[in-house]
């Protein structure tokens, strides 16, 4: 009795990518580009803002609450959805599990890195004054 | 079956050569070149923040960087990657939430005004940062 011969389609597909989470990844790609949308622009006001204030100036502009608000909702989103965007361009291109598993990871932690160091250098500022 | 057969077992999509060249098809790799880009533009602009919050000296260090030559190559392509990648990103949601803007014309059309406004528009934003 040959292996397989029990076994639909379904199962054999099964396990081997895809038809797990992609849907769930994709509207949470779209979710956060969503709130992008409106924090984006907001970002590129602050990164003018803070380019041409000099020291003082670009501290005093961060540590509005509302600017620090913006600012941390902003790396939020974005980590969230530059998490999940390389994530796919990782699934794509990286055939060898190890070095994908590794990547995967990497992006994880590098995601989050950035979102920490954001809100800590944000917080730091909007403390101090 | 997972594990290391994956490679040599599943299926690949057909290589870039059997397509023909079409601005929608520029516009798709450029938002995935855009959107890579951004990855690592982010940590620049994190570094900046994180500067603001160390010391004036780390701050001036960091703009130093930016006011340089390629400082500003790198922050006028920042700026257009972030355009284009916002606003083809609002023409993926329209693809996706009402489905507007699928007819071939109106797709490749976009396309270009897309590429125009955020190159258009990112020389706009250096003006309005003093980078120029």
């Amino acid at each position: 009795m040959s292996q397989g011969q029990f076994l639909t389609p379904t199962k054999t597909a099964r396990g081997l990518g895809s038809a797990k989470s992609g849907t769930a990844h994709h509207i949470r790609l779209r979710v956060a580009a969503l709130a992008l949308l409106v924090l984006v622009p907001l970002a590129l006001y602050a990164v003018i803002s803070i380019s041409s204030a000099g020291y003082d100036g670009a501290r005093a502009w961060v540590a509005q609450p509302l600017h620090a608000t913006l600012l941390i909702l902003t790396a939020g989103a974005v980590s969230y959805h530059m998490r999940l965007g390389m994530q796919v361009i990782i699934e794509d291109y990286i055939a060898k599990t190890g070095m994908r598993t590794t990547l995967l990871i990497l992006n994880t932690f590098a995601a989050i890195a950035m979102f920490v160091a954001v809100a800590m250098a944000v917080v730091q500022i909007w403390i101090a004054g | 079956m997972s594990g290391p057969q994956r490679a040599a077992t599943r299926p690949l999509s057909p290589h870039l050569q059997i397509w023909r060249y079409h601005v929608t098809m520029l516009a798709s790799i450029t938002h995935r070149i855009t959107g890579a880009a951004l990855y690592f533009g982010t940590f620049l602009i994190a570094a900046w923040l994180v500067a603001l919050a160390i010391s004036p000296d780390a701050f001036a260090a960091m703009q130093g960087i930016i006011t340089s030559i390629p400082g500003k190559v790198i922050l006028f392509l920042w700026a257009v990657a972030v355009l284009f990648h916002l606003f083809n990103g609002i023409r993926h949601l329209m693809w996706d939430g009402p489905g507007i803007g699928f007819s071939p014309k109106v797709a490749s059309n976009v396309s270009v005004f897309i590429y125009a406004l955020a190159i258009l528009g990112a020389v706009a934003l250096m003006f309005a940062a003093g980078a120029f």
